[in-house]
Formats: C-alpha cells, structure tokens, sequence
C-alpha cells in the first residue's frame, strides 16, 4: 500500500500503486471520483426521503404508510373516476335509453360509436377484422347480408348470447348435418347439391350435373331450411344460398366440404365478458357499419 | 516413455468418480422405463448416455497414463489446468452462434408470424425461452465458466482444484443446457421465465453449481499471491449468489421421479416475487457482477495498464452486491405487489446508478494513458465498447425502474431495446473481446488468425446494435403512447390489434439488425477456428529447428 518504502509510481498519471500484482496487472491508488460519490449520495437521499413520503418498509403487522398517504389501489379509483366524469353524464343515458332511441340522439349515438370502436378493436376485430369486413369463415359487418338479422335488437340478442356458445343457454343455434361425415348423403349426391347450390346463386355448374337430380337432392335435404328457393332462414340462422355471398367460399370444393362436414362456426356471447352498455354500444356500432336495418 | 509401459490402475478418487457416473447411468435407465412422458424418457436416456460416458471416459484416463494427481508445479511454474477451459471457450463459441441464430428467427417470426409454421416445437413459445437460454446460460455461462477458471488460475498462480472436478463442472454444465433446450422444444416447460427447465434440470444444475463453486474456492484457497485479485470476488459473488437464486426460485415439489412436472412451493403474488428476485439478479449477478469480473482481468491486461482505482473497485464491488439483491421488485410495478415493495424495488435501483458506473468507470479510466491502443487493436475497441453499452444501460435501468416511466415502458417492447443494449453490446462484446484474447492465450498462438476480420465483427455487430435498439427504441415507446391515448369521449384509441400493426416495420428492422449481429458472430467464428487451425505458433517448440519456422 501507499506509504510503503518500496512505494512504486505509474509514471502516466503519477499515481501510486497498491503493490500488488497479479498476472502482471496492478491497480493505482486513485481516489474516488468526486462527482460518482456525490451523485451516489444524492440518491441515496432521494430514496431516503421517497421512504419518508411514500409507502416503504415492512413491520411486524404492515409497513409504513409514508406521509403522503399514497396508496396505488386509490390513485386508481381517483383516475377511474376521471374517466367516468370525462365519459359524461350521457354514459348513464347509455344504460337506460332504448336502443332505436340511441340512434336517434346525435349526442347519444357519438357517444356509442365512440364506445363501440373501443370495444370492437379489442373484442371483435381479432375476428371481423378492424373494419368489419370480415374473412373467410367470420362474416362481413358491412354488408346487408345477415345471419341472424340486422335490425338492432337481432343484433343485440346476437352480440348478448353469442353463436354456438357453449356458455349461454340462450344462445343462437342452428346445426347444419354434416351430410358426409354422418353419411346422409354419398359422395356424389354431395357433389350434386354443391352444384345445385352454385346454379342457385348465378354461378357456373361442372360437367355431370344433372339439374333435376341435384334439385331433388336440394328439396328433399335443404330446402326445410334454406327454402325451396334457397333464399334462407335468419329465424333458423339458414344463409340465403342464392347470393353471391358465402361465408365458406362458394367453389364446388369449398361447398363440397360445407355439405359433407359442416362448418358450425362459433361466436362467444359477450354478456358473459362485457358490461351491458358495452355490448349496447357495440350493437349500435355494428349496426351503424353499414348493414344494418 | 518406455514401450513396456503397463496401465496405471485408477485412483481412489477415480474409483468414486465412475461409481457415482454408473449410478447415474442405471438410476437413469430405471427412469426412463417407467417415465410417463416419452420427451422425459429421452432425458433420462441422455442422463444414461452422460453416466456411462463418464465411466469410459475416466477409464480411458487411466488406460492412457493420465496422471491421477497432476503435479502444481513443473520448473516451479504453475502447472495450469487449461483442458476444461479450452473446452468451454469453444462451447461458448457454438452456443453463441446457435442462440443468436434462433434469436434471428423468433425476430422474424414476431415480424412475420407465417414462419411458426404451424409446428409445435418451432413455434415463438418454445423457441423464445430456447433463444433467451440460449444466449444467457450456454453462450454466457460458457464464457463465464471458461473465463473464470481462467482467471482463478492466473491471478492465483495455482492450478485449478481437483483433477475430475473441472472437467465435471464444464461437461456437466453443458450437459444441463442439452436438457434444457432439447425440453423446451419438447414442451417441457415449469413457466418461469429464465427458470424454464423442470424439477430434474434444476437439481443437476445444483449438484454442478456446487462442485463449481467448490472447484473456485479450492483454487483460491491455495493461490499463492497474497491477495485475492478483483475479478475473483466477482466471480465469487456471481457463484455464490446464482446458487441461492436457484434454489429459492425452482423450490418445487415434482409430481412423480417419472414424470417430468412438478408444482412451485410458491404461489400468487409470493411466486411472482420469488420470480423476479431471481430474475433481476439473473440480470446482475449472472450478466453484470460475472462480467465484470472478465472486465477486470481482460481489459488492463489487454490494454497493459494498472487497474484504475483499486478503492473504487471495492466501494463499487459491495455497494453493488448490497444493492442489486434489492431491485427485483420493478419487474411488478403496479400490481399486486404491496406499494411498499414497489418502493424498495424502485428505490433500490436507483441507488444502484453509481455502483454500477463505478465499474464502467475503472474499466474506461484504465485506459488512461492508452486510449491510441483503440486505433490499432479491434479487440480492445470491442471490450471499450462494451463497457460503454454497460453504462448505457445501466443509467436506463434505474430510469425505467422509477414508477412513472415505468408505467409508460412496461410491458413494451423498450424493455426489449433494453435487455439487447445490455445483452447484445455489453454482455457480448465483452465475451467476444474476451475470446478474442483467450484463444491465442490458451492454443499457444502468437495471434489470431485475422485482425481485420476482427474489425469487420466489430463494425458490422456494432451497427447492427445500434439498429436493433432503436428500433425497440422507437416501437416501445410508440406501443406505450398508443396504449394509453384516449380519445375526448375518455375511450380507448387504439385497440390492440391497431398498436401490433403499427409494430410491423419496427419488428423487421430489428430483425435486421439482428441479423447482422449473427453474421459478425459466424466471422468471429471463423476466425477462430482458422486461428486454432492455423494461427502461427507464439513459440517454436523446437528452437534447433529453425527450418520448420515459416519463412516471413
């Protein structure tokens, strides 16, 4: 160490050394540096007076409380109250209003867009896609085409209980044979509905359809839902087969899997996850898409 | 040695040695017959595989005439047991290239989530904890384990303890990150993060960290300097304390010896504590206090000056130990954490500022009187760099571990621009400065094999940081303002899915400037095999054949 008789001097920095050596690395005595050691202290006294202000140290039976009186569970009430102050006192209307007289309110209905647009990106759109369009297997808001119907309160009933949902007893159930996998129908037969259905709706038929027997198929196996002329059902959830519209794809392969499969696709019933002006609000959001009635 | 020369019989200690590898071996074998899981009886067959392997391995040592007890000294110079070294420098090479790799490809698997293929084993949720497990425990436990019992021999002028035992910890050790990579990509998963590996990797692991901190402190024990030299407390620290992490972490109780789960002893909010105790000082004693200790050996000898400050380094060695224990707390701002212990966790990090540049400091200020060597030495420049990433992110950790900030960068991929400036700049330049110079050190080369390859690892890796963090730079932050902006009505403007696309552009730049971290490591790679294969020898064997010296 310094002091010693063989005390030994880098010549560089005219520093001592400790006299040591390792593997031929030494160390110098130099001080600490002044500004480490002072900002060093300077948060250490921050932090001492963070435990004066705030809560910081456990005793036996709980911790010290620190002077502000802070606590987070309360900041967050302090801001959920914010929020409901800035959301107006319009947000209660929501609750109580009828859903035709949101429309009618301008005030009112912005207010629900507003609410739906939240709701739908991170509820809806993982599945109808951000601007409702939709995807194959997962129906198109903006159309006028619906499933289940389009006026508000179809809507509504279809957002509350969902489609298929295994948690809802209300829910909305139609349940399409899978003509193929239960053997209703041969193979052939299917390829003849696939076909039928295709001329249903304007399209172009494969060499070896015979109109009259995929007809006779049509009635005798799909017309008790989709009706004689294919027009659908929406009280049974039975598309319309006449337009050009399919959730499924409309090639004879995608209809071909349709019929022999089924698809049953599934919605979940958001009463069970939403608050009720939510689900209202985004009955008023999907509705006003552009589809509804 | 003469052409008579009968086997030696195996030691005593040997003996012991291939009894207790056997017994793995059958124990093992009686595992995996009645395993209720095939990934688990796969493991128990690599088990099985280690144990008889050990047992042929420590018969070869006698058949070959390998000393039991090598001697400490040959012509009064430290007999320096360099084998386990060599090999755990050359896994860390192989570990490195492979971890950043998947690195690469979850990158852009989070740009273009195609790529998960719809396969199990390669999809983002298994290969995230193989990439992070990767990089930390193979590539940096590797270079830690070669660099420290590197160090421990040099700077004690002693040869490492025990004759089986080095061998045992380095072999050991990458046998446990076989078993737990080849797990994740099974499935084979207990949840925690950088904990993933089940019940039965965590107790190997402990049996191995054990004889490696007793390999360490047996070494130091007998050194003959008088002193313990800096580096060895921190590799001491970085020992000791990732045993205790461990086990209060992985305390667990397994289903069943043949099945692969097992339930934590911790739960709710205690379990979450316990995680992020353990993994924020996977963070600073892992990465940063074992580092460290590879920056005070490597860069005053690299740069061949005195270490800066010896007092700093004792001030900044304890204040950092003291604190860094405290800090774990900041990865549950704003939960269920009590406030009280959001303090400390905060607090305590910010406290930890200094410590932490103190370091950053004695390796800077080393080069006093030196900085024209960064000119002409790419090695130096590398390790010079890395100390600047470590102080670089050890001023934004305190700063993102204060509430406020916190609430806007948790949860966001900041964290990740953060973990990179630390992992990527300072953790690995660090290592590959230190390969850079081990690898000549310990195959007896006068060189590496190319130094402008080292400039072009240099450059090519730096800019690819650079990238890769300003990317997450700009994506963090932009995440959290989208995240928290509401609209006048007082709703949520973006919906998640809105906030995830906005991420796109920023996902491919990173993977990017991932990408060209990758391609520095293979040239490093390359370099260093040429180097082993090739490099020019630092001293003739033969000094009486001057012919065999290559003309220059």
């Amino acid at each position: 160490m310094a002091g010693h008789n063989t005390e030994e001097r880098d010549a560089l920095t005219g520093r001592t050394t400790t006299g040591h050596e390792w593997d031929g690395i030494k160390e110098l005595n130099t001080p600490l540096p002044r500004w480490w050691l002072n900002i060093f202290y300077a948060t250490i006294i921050w932090s001492i007076g963070y435990f004066i202000a705030y809560p910081a140290w456990p005793t036996i039976s709980g911790y010290t409380q620190g002077v502000l009186g802070y606590s987070s569970r309360a900041e967050v009430q302090v801001e959920l109250d914010a929020l409901k102050t800035k959301r107006s006192a319009q947000a209660a209307d929501l609750a109580k209003v009828e859903l035709a007289a949101i429309k009618a309110d301008p005030k009112l209905l912005s207010l629900a867009l507003a609410q739906g647009r939240a709701a739908f990106g991170d509820n809806c759109a993982p599945c109808h896609g951000l601007g409702g369009a939709g995807s194959k297997g997962y129906p198109n808001l903006n159309d006028d085409e619906w499933l289940w119907g389009g006026s508000l309160e179809e809507i509504h009933t279809t957002l509350k209980h969902g489609i298929r949902s295994s948690n809802d007893s209300d829910t909305r159930v139609s349940a399409m044979p899978a003509f193929g996998r239960d053997g209703l129908l041969k193979k052939e037969e299917i390829r003849q509905v696939a076909n039928h259905v295709r001329v249903l709706a304007g399209q172009a038929s494969e060499a070896g359809y015979d109109k009259a027997v995929g007809g006779k198929l049509f009635a005798d196996n799909c017309a008790a839902c989709h009706g004689d002329a294919g027009k659908g059902n929406k009280e049974l959830g039975a598309p319309n087969l006449t337009d050009a519209i399919t959730l499924y794809g409309n090639t004879v392969e995608d209809l071909v899997e349709t019929i022999a499969n089924s698809r049953a696709g599934m919605m979940p019933a958001w009463a069970h996850r939403l608050d009720p002006v939510t689900v209202k609000a985004l009955t008023i959001y999907v509705h006003n898409l552009g589809g509804g009635k | 040695m003469s052409t008579n020369a009968t086997y030696r019989s195996m030691s005593a200690n040997e003996v012991a040695w291939a009894i207790a590898s056997a017994a793995l071996a059958v124990f093992s074998l009686f595992v995996a017959s009645k395993a209720t899981d095939p990934g688990y009886a796969f493991h128990a067959y690599v088990f099985a595989l280690a144990g008889i392997a050990g047992v042929i391995a420590l018969g070869k040592r006698a058949a070959a005439n390998v000393p039991a007890v090598a001697a400490q000294e040959i012509n009064g110079k430290p007999n320096y047991n360099m084998g386990p070294v060599k090999f755990a420098t050359l896994a860390s090479l192989f570990w490195g290239v492979a971890g950043f790799l998947v690195g690469l490809i979850i990158a852009l698997q989070l740009a273009y989530p195609a790529l998960n293929f719809d396969l199990p084993w390669i999809n983002f949720g298994r290969l995230r904890p193989l990439h992070t497990s990767a990089v930390i425990f193979a590539f940096g436990g590797n270079v830690l384990l070669a660099t420290s019992l590197y160090v421990v021999q040099r700077t004690s002028r002693a040869r490492l303890a025990g004759d089986v035992s080095p061998w045992f910890v380095v072999l050991g050790y990458n046998l446990f990150i076989v078993i737990a990579g080849t797990g994740y990509l099974l499935g084979i998963t207990q949840s925690k993060e950088y904990a993933e590996p089940e019940w039965y990797a965590d107790l190997w692991l402990t049996i191995v960290w054990v004889a490696y901190l007793f390999v360490f402190l047996a070494t130091l024990w007998k050194r003959k300097e008088p002193h313990i030299y800096v580096a060895n407390w921190f590799y001491l620290a970085f020992i000791l304390t990732i045993a205790v992490l461990h086990l209060g972490n992985n305390a667990a109780v397994p289903v069943s010896i043949f099945s692969p789960k097992s339930y934590i002893v911790w739960s709710g909010v205690q379990d979450a504590m316990f995680q992020w105790w353990y993994g924020h000082n996977a963070v600073g004693f892992f990465l940063t206090a074992g580092f460290l200790g590879i920056m005070y050996y490597f860069i005053p000898k690299r740069v061949d000056r005195p270490v800066y400050s010896y007092r700093l380094s004792i001030i900044h060695f304890w204040a950092l130990i003291f604190l860094y224990i405290w800090a774990g707390p900041h990865h549950l701002h704003y939960t269920a954490l009590p406030d009280w212990a959001q303090t400390l966790g905060m607090t305590f990090s910010v406290m930890l500022w200094m410590p932490s540049w103190g370091g950053m400091i004695n390796g800077l200020m080393t080069l006093s009187g030196a900085w024209d060597k960064l000119r002409t030495d790419p090695v130096l420049r590398m390790m010079v760099v890395s100390v600047a990433f470590y102080g670089m992110s050890t001023f934004e950790g305190p700063m993102m571990s204060i509430k406020a900030v916190n609430s806007l960068s948790h949860y966001t991929d900041w964290t990740i621009g953060h973990v990179h400036s630390g992992a990527l700049g300072w953790v690995g330049f660090v290592s590959f400065g230190a390969i850079y110079c081990l690898v000549p050190w310990l195959w007896n080369k006068k060189g590496l094999y190319s130094d402008r390859l080292v400039n072009w690892h240099f450059w090519i890796a730096t800019l690819g940081i650079v990238v890769y963090i300003s990317a997450m730079w700009v994506a963090g932050i932009m995440q959290g303002l989208m995240w928290r902006a509401y609209t006048a009505l007082g709703f949520l403007e973006y919906s998640f899915i809105e906030t995830v696309e906005a991420m796109h552009p920023f996902y491919v730049i990173r993977a990017l400037g991932g990408a060209m971290f990758v391609v520095g490591s293979l040239i490093m790679a390359y370099n260093i095999v040429m180097t082993i294969r090739s490099g020019e020898a630092a001293e003739p064997l033969d000094a009486a054949k001057p012919a065999l010296v290559p003309a220059e």
